[in-house]
């Protein structure tokens, strides 16, 4: 067997299924679903407002099928369950009345939740299907005023927080699947850190998608107060189906004075197989608002899944001395599809932005990178840097890079480069003249490519990062 | 611990290597010479299984095992080492990085302890003295931003590392300046010993005068038309190569 036989044949490794009672609503999206929805949520009458606005402003809406470089065939929403739940007791108090199938579940997944398991300096909410099953340390968490728990207890407990922030970054009539994503959102993470406060852990969802006739419809809300500073991660994963599944998530984030936000991503959702069939459409609309002086928000993400991607985590600066990062790894392999970026819009004075990208794609794969640069006439001084590099593995992978730069401010300063390259024969024959496997040769070349975003990235999802591109890739050279 | 048996090799269809034999036995450094186009680097390539040289025919025994057959990165664990010409640049990955790796490989083959990144930052202290590469340059990225002398000194340190029985310069002193030449030619007189053997392919006969070789071979159009010891290395650099050309093949080469 070749190499590339050896490589091709390893699985992807989190393709099972949880086999659960799950509490399903009927397949299908009107009125009555968003209010069905709301209703087994308990919610108060503001929330479902929102939520019905949001459905009718979708009503009107279009999916976005003419811009961005990916094809797939029609999305049949009425064919859709906008509601999984593992059926449970009763609202859970502690861990300990979490479902053990559940906990085996994540267990499994690497993301201990039981008290005596857990992950030391990471606090965990992890969400299975439509609800969130468990949030690890809040306990501890709050006594340092930090609020960390599911969106759908959020509502209930911190209601006049929520109902401040929710939609004011990214409105309800945002786009296509914002507006999706605000109608029927089932649950997500909730954070607060007050002011002045510095989070005294990492604070991190787990997504898992295990039903195969549903959407995951989350929904994640992180409000950093004046001179706070909090570091977030999300992980992903979902079973094998030969079905495509819609995830369309929301994120928004708000840093206030002096505040900071890092937010990271390790996106491993199922990509489908090497003829495209099933994975994950990961369209997601993520953004920031700097909204007070010197804040910062940074953006880090490697997206190695989804059978397609279409995602631009952004950033407003609002604030001024705010400023913006973004730093991403996008890989798409067979014959994966990615249209992936960020936008900067710069308001305030002095904000500066940094855009990093590393597109990797090999097989069949189509990989863009889309990005705005708004710098707006008030935005004095503004500065922009934006680095976008492309790595092609194989003569049938495809990487474009569209960035869009729009300038309304004579004294700022924008800069873009952009390079495209190659995995050579003599790079992976200079590596293995001195005894590294063709693998672990093209793992380091590809990690030195992306070294720049993964030096953002916390240790332990930098590891893993590393770990996942290289499992990704098997096969891609042979 | 070689041996290269009526060795015949293409590229792209093209037979640039046309029954080499060869023979190099353990403590003894061999120089291959002749002109641009006589199939040196093919031979160097090929030894260390470059993907783009074909093998149409012939053998090469390497400590007894039939070395074709191995691949790149198996032939370089058992001891086969080629220090490139051009040596390739690997942005952003670090020198030390990228040697730890290597070394561990070797030394997993071999059954040998592997060395975690502090224990192998003191060997690699070590045998950079042996080219005076300063520590700065473990930390950069393999090659890159090296000048052409430093790439080369690179090579020389990889050498050191990873302790090859057999190593194949591969024009290793070309582009080098006087000093960095002396450098590098003292690295390898360093690691040379009587357990080991050395490949010097070269145009020029000045790297000879550093490295004094045991036999002198001479390839023009993919054979090996001359043999000699290291005053054959002088008469090449008074005469040139082009009296050789139409002459008849060496005695060594059936």
């Amino acid at each position: 067997m070749s190499t590339a036989e050896i490589l091709t044949n390893r699985e992807y490794k989190y393709g099972w299924v949880t086999d659960i009672e799950s509490e399903t609503i009927p397949r299908g999206l009107s009125e009555d679903t968003v209010r069905l929805i709301s209703q087994k949520k308990s919610e108060p009458e503001w929330m479902l407002e929102f939520r019905l606005k949001a459905y009718r402003n979708w009503l009107n809406m279009q999916e976005p099928r003419h811009w961005p470089n990916i094809a797939f065939p029609e999305v049949n929403y009425q064919d859709i369950i906008y509601y999984s739940a593992p059926k449970q007791r009763a609202a859970k108090v502690s861990l300990d009345e979490v479902d053990p199938e559940l906990l085996r579940t994540f267990d499994k997944l690497g993301i201990p939740l039981s008290e005596q398991k857990q992950l030391a300096g990471v606090a965990v909410d992890a969400v299975f299907d439509s609800v969130s099953v468990a949030t690890t340390y809040k306990e501890k968490l709050k006594k340092h005023g930090v609020i960390f728990c599911s969106f759908s207890e959020a509502v209930r407990e911190y209601a006049e927080i929520v109902r401040k922030y929710l939609g004011s970054v990214v409105p309800t009539n945002d786009n296509f699947y914002a507006a999706l994503n605000s109608a029927v959102f089932s649950d997500g993470s909730f954070c607060f850190i007050p002011k002045g406060v510095r989070c005294p852990m990492e604070l991190s969802t787990y997504f898992r998608i295990n039903n195969s006739e549903s959407g995951q419809f989350e929904r994640t809300l992180i409000v950093a107060e004046e001179g706070s500073h909090v570091s977030y991660l999300e992980g992903c994963t979902a079973p094998k189906f030969d079905k495509n599944q819609l995830h369309a998530a929301v994120v928004e984030l708000v840093a206030l004075d002096d505040a900071e936000i890092k937010y990271s991503t390790v996106q491993n959702w199922y990509a489908g197989d090497e003829q495209g069939v099933g994975g994950i459409y990961n369209f997601v609309t993520k953004r920031g608002k700097c909204a007070g002086r010197n804040s910062k928000i940074s953006w880090t993400q490697v997206e190695t899944g989804s059978a397609i991607t279409w995602k631009y985590p952004s950033c407003i600066l609002q604030g001024d001395n705010s400023v913006g990062e973004f730093y991403s790894v996008a890989l798409t392999n067979h014959a994966q599809q990615a249209d992936t970026g960020t936008k900067m819009i710069h308001l305030g004075k002095n904000t500066r932005s940094t855009i990093i990208s590393k597109g990797i794609s090999a097989g069949h794969a189509n990989n863009s990178y889309r990005g705005l640069v708004k710098i707006m006439p008030k935005a004095e001084n503004a500065r922009n840097y934006t680095q976008c590099d492309s790595m092609l593995i194989g003569s049938d992978a495809g990487a474009n890079t569209f960035p869009y730069i729009e300038v309304m401010n004579n004294s700022s300063q924008v800069e873009h480069e952009a390079s495209t390259s190659r995995i050579s024969e003599e790079q992976l024959f200079y590596l293995m003249q001195r005894g590294i496997s063709q693998e672990d040769a093209v793992s380091l070349i590809i990690n030195g490519f992306c070294k720049d975003v993964f030096l953002q990235l916390p240790m332990e999802f930098a590891v893993e990062a590393t770990r996942l591109l290289g499992l990704k890739l098997e096969g891609a050279i042979g | 611990m070689l041996e290269i048996r009526n060795l015949y090799a293409s590229v792209d269809g093209n037979e640039i290597l046309k029954g080499i034999n060869l023979k190099v036995n353990k403590g003894e450094v061999h120089a291959i010479m002749g002109p641009n186009g006589s199939g040196k680097s093919t031979l160097a390539k090929v030894l260390a299984g470059h993907p783009s040289y074909e093998v149409t025919r012939g053998e090469v025994l390497f400590e007894g095992k039939n070395l074709l057959e191995l691949s790149p990165d198996v032939r370089a664990r058992e001891g086969v080492f080629m220090a490139f010409q051009y040596p390739i640049e690997v942005p952003g990955v670090s020198n030390a990085q990228f040697l730890r790796l290597a070394y561990n490989e070797k030394q997993k083959h071999l059954g040998q302890e592997e060395l975690d990144p502090l224990e192998f930052k003191d060997l690699l202290k070590e045998k950079a003295k042996i080219v005076e590469m300063e520590a700065s340059f473990m930390t950069r990225s393999v090659n890159e931003g090296f000048s052409g002398g430093e790439k080369k000194r690179n090579e020389i340190l990889q050498m050191a590392v990873l302790d090859p029985k057999l190593s194949v310069l591969d024009e290793t002193d070309s582009g080098l300046d006087i000093d960095a030449l002396r450098i590098v030619a003292e690295g390898v007189n360093k690691l040379h010993d009587p357990n080991k053997a050395v490949i010097l392919v070269t145009h020029y006969q000045r790297l000879l005068n550093y490295i004094t070789p045991d036999f002198v071979h001479v390839l023009s159009a993919g054979r090996i038309v001359k043999e000699g010891g290291k005053e054959l290395a002088l008469e090449l650099e008074e005469k040139g190569y082009d009296w050789l050309k139409n002459g008849s093949v060496a005695a060594g080469a059936k």
